[in-house]
């Protein structure tokens, strides 16, 4: 009597989760191993989908160079947004800030809003023509260093990536903020009447403690940059120019899956790439969790 | 894996708009911009002769119209008419028999064979979408602008690019283009200009028949246009979109607007003084060559709920009446048929009038050329958007757009 009980209650989940989370991706892994004729018709192929994304040329370069990007696109956001959002959560833990409120949503504020209107107002802060940006550079006598950085190769992912941290620094800070306030009291101020600086107080107590939420942060980072695609697609379209230079996996499994313009849009040669990116994923989180969550654990209190 | 990736289609036409309702011929289209003047004069026009029938207009964003088109034809909600698209993306429909043949169908005899070529097979022998419109291909420049700096309308490309120093001299940008959307620097600026260097219709016949090579100098001379453009566009032209290019020249800041005619309509809308010149030739006496491009046709989707009544708005899109209407009211688009109308925007009627004393052609890639991957049209956009930022030489354009097709096309590779 009771199993009947754990199964009623379970069938919910486990149903919207197989039907919607589960069984497109078993589907997607199952596509990828087909190929289509002129006619539509679909045919077993094996790994060819594979062999042909790695080891021809005109594949294994875009693919490659999207996989290059997405991993700038990453470590920017590691490198930068991560450690703004734990700075910013350390200074709002700090007793006795002023409107700390106020501060906490205004940095969340961005990540609320979508997409489309944040490519769509940093293009224009940032447009050679009409942009706020080179009226503020030369308001500070800085106007010569103006760049189109949205349009120069060397600069239009970085400054993407810069566009997004601006964007998500709010969810780190968040995430963080609340591991900080569950530090406990008591350890915090048996060590200032040892008389430990808030600097050590910080790098020596509250760090460690806060260890499993940065490992969290940045395994969510990982995966949300590994599956990023919208702020790209809205500002520099499915062809992610100049060059390709800001192509990453999700701009590439667009065009591959849907088409652009020209490239007609495959679903199976679109599912194999989305299982690599689907891999690329599994195994960042599977080295994540075995190399670095369970060591983490042991810190808990 | 049909029923399976059905699916994913069902859920993708779930989101999409276009709900068919028996009794009502659907139209897909992806010309979201024309839809009050579907729904204002042409149905209505169509329903005076034709009462009783119903018809609705349902467009999707050009940039997302061909997957959702995919996606509704494959589920089987698609509209009874289908808006094609020239060449490939219509052939690969009908191929997979979501377009109805259309041979000797009412109306398709209005047609001359050059207008039909951007929608039969490859052999020339059916038919699967009525020709609707093309769109040429040239300048605009600012009247204004020129009437001040006493520049006269440039015949050669080095009257054109003295008379563009001259802008540049008095502090105006010359050319309203930039490479941050890409697609311009392939549709409105190297088919556009080129078309002169490579003697349109030869060229691309030669290119198709393995006769010529991108390597070649005729078509090497177009991109070395495109790179003697980059240094006359405005500051920071890689990161400026199509938008702010047309905003730059309907604000009266720039000389000239390397364009296509569907551009007349909005800067008409703006207000502006602007006139039209084709393309410059190499040399004075040059035959001249505009990229005069097949771009919207209509066919029917086999699966359609009223074929009866889509037959019956398709003759009416041969007729005399649409024509006549299609071409004055969605200015810058001119019929494809043979019948005679006239022309009432000025613009419009000059750049028509460009057909008598240049020779047509479509855009360079359009037919055969987009076949293989890599995608040439896309190839195309990067590599000319790089010779205009100067950060490619034109013999590197050549070679590469060069080297990607010969190593699908059969005729490319002797």
């Amino acid at each position: 009597m009771k199993r009947w009980h754990i199964v009623l209650f379970l069938a919910p989940a486990v149903l919207i989760y197989s039907v919607f989370s589960a069984l497109p991706l078993l589907d997607t892994l199952r596509l990828g191993f087909y190929t289509t004729n002129d006619a539509g018709v679909a045919h077993f192929s094996g790994f060819s989908n594979y062999f042909t994304i790695l080891t021809d040329p005109a594949w294994s370069s875009a693919f490659w160079n999207a996989m290059g990007n997405n991993f700038k696109f990453f470590l920017i956001h590691l490198l930068i947004q991560n450690p703004i959002g734990l700075i910013l959560a350390t200074f709002l833990s700090l007793k006795g800030l002023k409107f700390a409120r106020q501060y906490r949503t205004f940095i969340f504020l961005p990540t609320l809003l979508s997409v489309v209107i944040i490519g769509f107002i940093w293009q224009l802060i940032l447009s050679p023509l009409w942009g706020v940006s080179e009226s503020i550079l030369n308001a500070v006598g800085l106007g010569a260093y103006f760049q189109p950085w949205l349009g120069e190769e060397g600069s239009a992912l970085i400054t993407l990536a810069l566009i997004s941290v601006w964007q998500f620094v709010g969810i780190p800070m968040m995430l963080i903020y609340a591991a900080l306030l569950a530090v406990p009291e008591d350890i915090v101020e048996a060590a200032y009447v040892e008389g430990a600086s808030a600097w050590r107080i910080f790098w020596e107590i509250k760090l460690p403690l806060i260890l499993p939420t940065l490992g969290l942060v940045t395994i969510l980072t990982y995966v949300g940059n590994f599956n990023a695609f919208d702020l790209i697609y809205s500002v520099k379209g499915a062809i992610a120019g100049p060059n390709y230079s800001t192509d990453i996996l999700g701009t590439l499994f667009y065009r591959t899956f849907f088409g652009y313009q020209s490239q007609i849009g495959s679903p199976t040669m679109g599912a194999a790439v989305a299982t690599l990116m689907f891999l690329v994923i599994l195994c960042g989180v599977g080295a994540y969790f075995y190399f670095v969550q369970r060591k983490l654990t042991r810190y808990e209190l | 894996m049909r029923t399976l990736s059905t699916r994913h289609l069902l859920l993708a036409t779930l989101l999409a708009a276009g709900t068919a309702q028996a009794g009502t011929v659907n139209i897909e289209s992806w010309r979201v911009d024309d839809k009050a003047l579907w729904e204002e004069v042409l149905i209505p026009a169509f329903q005076k002769k034709n009462p009783g029938i119903q018809v609705k207009f349902t467009p999707t964003a050009p940039t997302e119209y061909d997957s959702s088109l995919t996606a509704r034809l494959t589920g089987g909600t698609a509209g009874d008419l289908i808006t094609c698209r020239p060449f490939d993306k219509s052939l690969d429909l009908f191929k997979k028999g979501q377009l109805e043949k259309l041979d000797g169908k009412a109306g398709m005899e209005n047609f001359p064979a050059s207008a039909k070529v951007a929608w039969q097979t490859d052999d020339g022998k059916t038919a699967y979408c009525m020709p609707m419109a093309s769109v040429i291909h040239g300048y605009f420049y600012n009247k204004k602008i020129f009437k001040e700096l006493n520049l006269q309308v440039p015949k050669t490309q080095a009257e054109f690019f003295a008379a563009m120093e001259k802008i540049k001299a008095a502090g105006k940008t010359p050319i309203a283009l930039g490479t941050a959307d890409q697609w311009e620097s392939n549709q409105t600026v190297l088919t556009n200009v080129g078309a002169n260097s490579w003697k349109g219709e030869d060229g691309r016949k030669a290119l198709i028949a393995g006769k010529a090579k991108f390597t070649d100098p005729q078509f090497v001379a177009a991109w070395e246009q495109l790179s003697k453009m980059g240094p006359l566009m405005g500051k920071g032209a890689s990161a400026q979109t199509y938008a702010d290019s047309q905003n730059l020249f309907a604000m009266g800041k720039a000389g000239v607007y390397p364009a296509g005619s569907w551009d007349i309509a909005y800067f008409n809308k703006e207000g502006m003084d602007f006139g039209a010149f084709p393309p410059p030739v190499a040399k004075a006496g040059d035959q001249c060559y505009i990229s005069d491009h097949t771009d919207i046709g209509m066919g029917v989707n086999p699966k359609a709920k009223n074929k009866a009544d889509a037959y019956k708005f398709l003759a009416w899109l041969g007729s005399q009446e649409f024509a006549d209407l299609y071409t004055n009211k969605v200015t810058g688009f001119f019929s494809l048929s043979n019948h005679l109308i006239s022309v009432q925007d000025p613009v419009a009627k000059q750049m028509l009038d460009w057909r008598k004393t240049c020779k047509s052609t479509i855009r360079l890639n359009a037919q055969i050329m987009n076949r293989g991957t890599p995608a040439m049209e896309n190839e195309l956009w990067n590599v000319s958007s790089q010779v205009l930022n100067g950060k490619m030489a034109p013999k590197e354009a050549a070679v590469q757009i060069q080297s990607g097709f010969a190593k699908w096309y059969a005729p490319q590779q002797k």
